[in-house]
């Protein structure tokens, strides 16, 4: 693969090219479900080709093919550069870019037991006996059951020298209970919706999920949301579970500080954000207890968004994003590093192809684990509502509105759940959200949740993203708008 | 075959030939029930903001999928390399995964020869449109809005693409197409405006007129006031019809209502919404797009999902239609898979009032561009939640008087559907949260915003 990248560089860099780099990309999937006992999906996907970026006349051109022979290469490499010089046609200024070094790395994401080597039989087996518990109970009117698997070999190569090959393997599964009943449908989700749990592991991941013995609880909850009461609709004190704050530092943390939003690169489809560039080291995202980061490092934890280094060959980074409560960095590229005057990228160029241009993506944007017990974060307030599992998400394109749905909520008083309510939902903006933030479980339940369905770009990238969150409190939050007459 | 397409990217003679290869390789391991299905793309997309090309690409893939079925299993097994080893490992793949999978006693045998619908999608110039075209067209557009003092962002793609499905008992269906797209918004300080168009043809979208359209509403909209959420008479543009109300069009499956996971469970064939609204699904239909054939092969059928309101017609794959006793309709996805079918040629009926005079006759509403986010709140009633977005007006007195900050809204669809007032002739229209279809503009009483955002 290297030999073949290496042809590929070298026939992208022509007269007028300043910067070329080249992605080789094998990749492999496995994905296997059941439907009410019965298989569902049960297929394999094998994809390889090679994308080739180039800045000619100081503009990015870029071209992918799966045709791997030698003109085939060169075709794409040409193709590349005229795609370039034909942008120069509406240019306003010629692209410059942070500083890197040139890297020679090999590196594999830690796998214990590679998931391609244990068999189909067994993995459907495990979701079958699954998906079987899920219907013992009476009201189950729909059980489903998955799990995926990937992996990706990327050989990366770059005029600055760079020769970086990683291969990445990860994990996820995951079941639902459907109940239903009159003029409702419910659900109940394990270990989160999108799928389950999803991370950058081998097939150690499902042994830990332990998904058989959650089933029965799932299934009864499911069927006992019929019965329950409605989430009532005003201002609470809210407990959001790890998995549902994931996806609210996801969508109202994670986005915003995409540099190349804040920059306009994403005005016409995925949105802009409000973090102007006046507010970097100004604005008070949160209270003193929330704490970000965008951390692609492995010691961060087996997220989606973990690798040695990002698909412009920058090195893997931590980078603070909100310190007690301050706002203090972005997330950048090689390029928007550069147009704010930053010495280097943080690493967070990403593609989910080799058909794809890399663009700026969460790694591993995570809420930092705060110092309470799981009991205080329950104790602190005489009445609260408790959400856990996401059932319906939704943010403004500058990211300041959001609303969020969940599956099943509790009313808590003293600390103890006390009724059951259905239709949970909440919302707010986003930084009188996280101004709110009264208290913040310690690391023991912290958990670096998978998102699997990040869309961005146009073409439109789906990539995976992680974010580690503990169970939190937050202050007079509005809840079950969504629901109001 | 189409002369003007003799140059795609996988042609017919080339899927004939690689299914012989497919078939011969089935056959090697003792296996007759055999399917491929064949997909191609050859696509470019030249983006734009902050008046300058900043993005530019260019792919090219192709990829094989192959099926087997055996003893009532099956499995699939998909490649994007077309050479004779790597077409047996995915035949052979296919085969070890489907062994390892159990019986489903609702597998059908392969589908059998069915004459398809000929669609006529493929234009040379769309399929050969070079960058230096896109450029200068994004050019032109961005000069546009420039010269109004605004800020331009978009999108214009041209290419093609190829599906065909192939297998033992004799389909041989195969499609090839084209599709253009372009997109822009105008940003003019505190406001914005947005525009989109996709045809199979590039010369059937009027970038410029676009590119006009977008800078009018962001001039409009400058300086945009707030007004309280509340219930408004809404008069909703194509795209945001088609953004909204085509979140339900998942729910027309046979298989979804089975699983009593559609809010058409116990629904079809009872009034359901407004008289005024009648929906087909038409593959034929001249201003749609998209594989006459589903992923079995099965030719595809007008359907009536609604009829004077009453839902009546599902989509069925052959799997669906056998446990219904019917006929399947054409619109069942490639196996095995959980979700069985879907309807996506949607053509919702229009009327004779233009947006003009829908606006005209509305004492105080809000006229929406577009919307963003859409999401389902609750799936039973469809209630959707998501955003104003790109061109949110105050109508007062019959006439557009200023911009809105953006709103979110909460609204059941059902309702939504019960509460239209008037219909524009319905169009080709294109948003980013549902798939292309034929849609009037919609003029709704009681449209349920919520929240009020801060822009």
């Amino acid at each position: 693969m290297k030999q073949l990248a290496l042809e590929a560089l070298d026939s992208a860099q022509r007269p007028g090219v300043t910067y070329a780099d080249v992605r080789l990309v094998e990749s492999r999937d496995r994905e296997l479900g059941t439907k009410n006992g019965k298989p569902g999906q049960v297929s394999s996907d094998e994809s390889v080709g090679i994308g080739i970026r180039v800045l000619a006349d100081g503009c990015w051109g870029f071209a992918a093919t799966d045709d791997l022979s030698r003109p085939g290469v060169e075709s794409a490499a040409a193709l590349a550069v005229d795609v370039a010089r034909s942008s120069a046609l509406a240019k306003k200024h010629d692209v410059t870019l942070a500083p890197e070094a040139k890297h020679d790395a090999i590196w594999v994401s830690p796998c214990q037991i590679d998931p391609f080597t244990v068999s189909v039989e067994e993995q459907l087996s495990l979701l079958t006996a699954v998906d079987e518990e899920l219907r013992r109970a009476a009201g189950v009117t729909l059980a489903q059951t998955s799990m995926i698997f990937h992996r990706s070999r990327q050989v990366f190569v770059s005029s600055l020298g760079s020769v970086i090959d990683q291969t990445r393997t990860s994990s996820g599964a995951g079941f639902e209970a459907y109940s239903f009943k009159g003029d409702q449908i419910q659900k109940r989700s394990y270990p989160n919706s999108f799928g389950g749990q999803h991370q950058l592991k081998g097939y150690e991941l499902i042994h830990e999920l332990d998904l058989l013995a959650h089933a029965p609880l799932m299934a009864e909850q499911a069927v006992a949301l019929h019965s329950a009461d409605q989430c009532p609709e005003g201002r609470f004190d809210l407990i959001l579970d790890g998995s549902q704050l994931g996806l609210q530092v996801h969508e109202s943390i994670g986005h915003p500080i995409e540099l190349d939003r804040v920059l306009g690169s994403e005005a016409n489809y995925a949105g802009m954000s409000f973090l102007t560039l006046d507010k970097l080291n100004h604005l008070r995202y949160g209270s003193d207890l929330v704490n970000a980061v965008c951390d692609a490092r492995i010691e961060h934890g087996p997220g989606m968004g973990t690798f040695a280094f990002d698909d412009e060959g920058v090195p893997a980074q931590s980078a603070d994003i909100i310190r007690n409560g301050q706002f203090v960095g972005y997330m950048t590229s090689r390029e928007t590093a550069a147009a704010i005057g930053q010495k280097r990228s943080n690493g967070t160029m990403r593609a989910t192809s080799w058909a794809r241009l890399p663009l700026i993506r969460m790694t591993n944007v995570s809420l930092l684990p705060g110092e309470q017990t799981l009991d205080e974060v329950f104790s602190g307030v005489s009445r609260a509502i408790y959400m856990q599992t996401n059932r319906s998400w939704s943010i403004d394109d500058k990211r300041y509105n959001f609303q969020f749905g969940c599956e099943i909520a509790w009313e808590i008083k003293d600390g103890k759940r006390v009724r059951m309510l259905k239709n949970p939902t909440y919302s707010g903006i986003t930084t009188e959200f996280w101004n709110s933030c009264a208290a913040v479980a310690n690391r023991d339940h912290w958990v670096l949740w998978g998102v699997p369905n990040c869309g961005k770009g146009q073409p439109e990238q789906v990539i995976a993203t992680g974010h580690g969150a503990s169970p939190s409190r937050f202050h007079n939050i509005k809840v079950g708008a969504a629901y109001a007459a | 075959m189409q002369p003007e397409i003799a140059e795609s990217i996988l042609p017919k003679a080339n899927c004939q030939e690689l299914f012989a290869a497919v078939q011969s390789a089935a056959k090697t391991l003792g296996v007759s029930d055999v399917e491929a299905l064949f997909g191609a793309h050859c696509a470019a997309l030249t983006r734009f903001a902050n008046n300058t090309i900043h993005q530019n690409v260019a792919e090219q893939d192709r990829w094989i999928s192959v099926r087997v079925a055996l003893d009532h299993r099956t499995a699939r097994a998909t490649t994007n390399r077309f050479d004779p080893d790597s077409i047996r490992g995915a035949v052979a793949q296919a085969l070890a995964l489907a062994r390892s999978a159990a019986a489903n006693p609702d597998l059908l045998p392969l589908f059998e020869r069915s004459a398809i619908l000929e669609t006529k999608r493929f234009d040379a110039a769309t399929a050969s449109a070079t960058p230096q075209h896109r450029a200068n067209t994004v050019a032109e557009a961005i000069r546009i809005v420039e010269s109004k003092g605004q800020t331009a962002a978009g999108i214009y793609s041209t290419g093609q693409s190829v599906e065909a499905m192939y297998n033992s008992r004799g389909v041989a269906a195969w499609h090839a197409e084209t599709m253009a797209q372009f997109s822009i918004t105008a940003m003019a300080g505190d406001s914005s405006g947005w525009a989109k168009a996709s045809a199979v043809s590039h010369a059937s979208i009027d970038p410029l007129a676009l590119a006009r359209s977008a800078a009018e509403k962001a001039r409009l909209s400058r300086d945009p006031e707030e007004i309280p959420p509340g219930r408004y008479t809404v008069i909703l543009e194509p795209a945001a019809v088609l953004d909204l109300v085509g979140q339900m069009f998942g729910d027309f499956s046979a298989t979804a209502v089975a699983d009593s996971r559609s809010f058409l469970t116990d629904r079809v064939g009872k009034k359901l919404f407004g008289e005024n609204i009648q929906i087909a699904d038409d593959a034929a239909h001249p201003l749609q797009a998209g594989v006459p054939f589903d992923g079995e092969g099965v030719p595809r059928r007008k359907l009536t999902l609604v009829d004077a309101g009453v839902p009546r017609d599902l989509a069925y794959a052959r799997s669906s239609a056998r446990k219904a006793g019917v006929e399947p309709t054409g619109h069942g996805f490639p196996l095995p898979n959980e979700v069985g079918e879907a309807p996506l040629n949607i053509v919702i009926s229009g009327g004779t009032t233009s947006t003009d005079e829908m606006i005209a006759s509305t004492e105080r509403g809000v006229l929406v561009t577009r919307l963003w986010y859409i999401r389902e709140v609750d799936p039973y009633e469809k209630i959707m939640t998501g955003m104003t977005r790109d061109g949110t007006f105050l109508i007062e007195n019959g006439r557009v008087s200023r911009g809105l900050r953006n709103f979110r809204f909460n609204q059941g669809i059902i309702e939504l559907l019960n509460n239209v007032e008037a219909l524009s002739p319905s169009v080709r229209a294109s948003g980013e949260e549902a798939f292309d279809m034929v849609v009037p503009a919609m003029k709704v009483r009681g449209f349920n915003f919520t929240e009020v955002t801060r822009f």
